[in-house]
């Protein structure tokens, strides 16, 4: 549910002006939560935000941002054999739901091409079973290279605890007609 | 949903959350006071203010803009800013008279928190991350935003650890202002680039 660029059937943003951050106190210690864990390499951020992703549909659209974090954090301390779903609603006195589990994820490619500024760009026709951060919209579109960042971790790998290999990014300009014509 | 929850009836958010909280402690991962610390920093030291210094200083000092927009990480640790490890390059997305720059994550919700202060709600709704990317100019107007045709949009969305955040024009009249006094007029919205100062 996650990939939400162009979704189609979603209303006014409900903006206003100074609109807080946090409405409740427990928003504020789900966040700090997920900040420590991965401060103190319980996961790290590729796994959490994967862990958010493989939330079940329903529960993903019906949470709050912060529930959907919680969610993600608590899914993560279960994989990763620090507590058991029993103890987490043994606590919480009643019924914790957690995301559901991963499917395999993928190292780094035998070759990885490098770019510079100004070249021009297809977005690989990947689908992808894991962890990916190549949103839908721009799937198989064709782009310009205008700046690169240092080197990180695959995340296709980083979210799964398998090899990930530093890799360049990038940030690549599409045109909306490109990505939507006609729209 | 998934796991032993069937039949059982959902625990209330704040009791999950101290539950995770307190199975933490029992591991002697002493979370509990960690997360005091991190509630302090999120609330006090994760500002908007951070931003807008960053934004003031551009606006007044030629040869720090150049940096910025080289490269941000440095230029906003030169002011006694942090960044977390993680964020390992910031983009400075400077608007001038024909372009208009706006951010986004449309998968979660990432921003350069340190700098913008953890973001807005409407900026984690799904409302703002599935249309701002293709109804960028429509959305900005429904915000308040109407930004006349000649202006290009440039959504930047925030799909890998590399952060942004927009540097907007300076307002002709402010021009001379001294750099606290400019700073008090760059809002969090406007360096997200859905308003203007």
């Amino acid at each position: 549910m996650h990939d939400l660029g162009g979704k189609q059937g979603f209303g006014p943003v409900r903006y206003t002006l100074n609109a807080p951050a946090f409405h409740a106190s427990w928003e504020v210690r789900a966040n700090s939560l997920y900040a420590f864990a991965v401060g103190c390499g319980i996961f790290n951020m590729d796994e959490y935000r994967h862990a958010i992703e493989r939330m079940e549909p329903r529960h993903y659209l019906a949470a709050s941002y912060y529930e959907r974090s919680l969610t993600g954090m608590a899914t993560l301390c279960v994989e990763k054999g620090l507590v058991t779903p029993k103890e987490l609603e043994q606590r919480a006195q009643g019924a914790f739901p957690l995301a559901i589990p991963s499917a395999p994820g993928r190292t780094n490619t035998a070759t990885c091409k490098t770019f510079k500024s100004g070249d021009r760009v297809r977005v690989r026709e990947d689908y992808v079973p894991g962890h990916v951060r190549m949103p839908a919209y721009i799937r198989g579109k064709a782009g310009i290279v205008v700046g690169a960042s240092p080197a990180y971790p695959f995340p296709d790998g980083h979210a799964h605890g398998i090899e990930a290999k530093d890799e360049p990014t990038y940030d690549v300009r599409f045109r909306s007609e490109d990505l939507w014509p006609n729209s | 949903m998934s796991g032993s929850t069937q039949g059982q009836r959902a625990a209330s958010i704040e009791q999950r959350v101290s539950a995770v909280q307190a199975l933490l402690d029992d591991r002697g991962l002493n979370a509990s006071a960690a997360v005091k610390e991190l509630d302090r920093l999120a609330q006090e030291q994760w500002v908007p203010q951070n931003g807008a210094r960053v934004v003031a200083r551009a606006w007044t000092d030629p040869a720090f803009r150049k940096r910025l927009l080289t490269d941000g990480r440095s230029a906003v640790i030169e002011l006694g800013l942090t960044m977390p490890k993680h964020h390992r390059h910031l983009v400075v997305l400077e608007n001038t008279p024909t372009v208009h720059n706006v951010i986004c994550c449309t998968q979660c919700s990432c921003t350069a928190f340190t700098l913008l202060g953890l973001p807005p709600d409407w900026y984690k709704d799904f409302e703002y991350r599935a249309r701002i990317v293709r109804q960028s100019r429509t959305v900005l107007k429904e915000m308040g935003l109407n930004l006349p045709a000649h202006i290009e949009i440039r959504v930047w969305d925030t799909t890998a650890d590399t952060r942004y955040m927009v540097l907007p024009v300076q307002p002709a009249e402010t021009i001379g202002w001294p750099e606290e006094r400019l700073a008090s007029i760059v809002t969090r919205d406007s360096m997200i680039g859905v308003s203007r100062p």
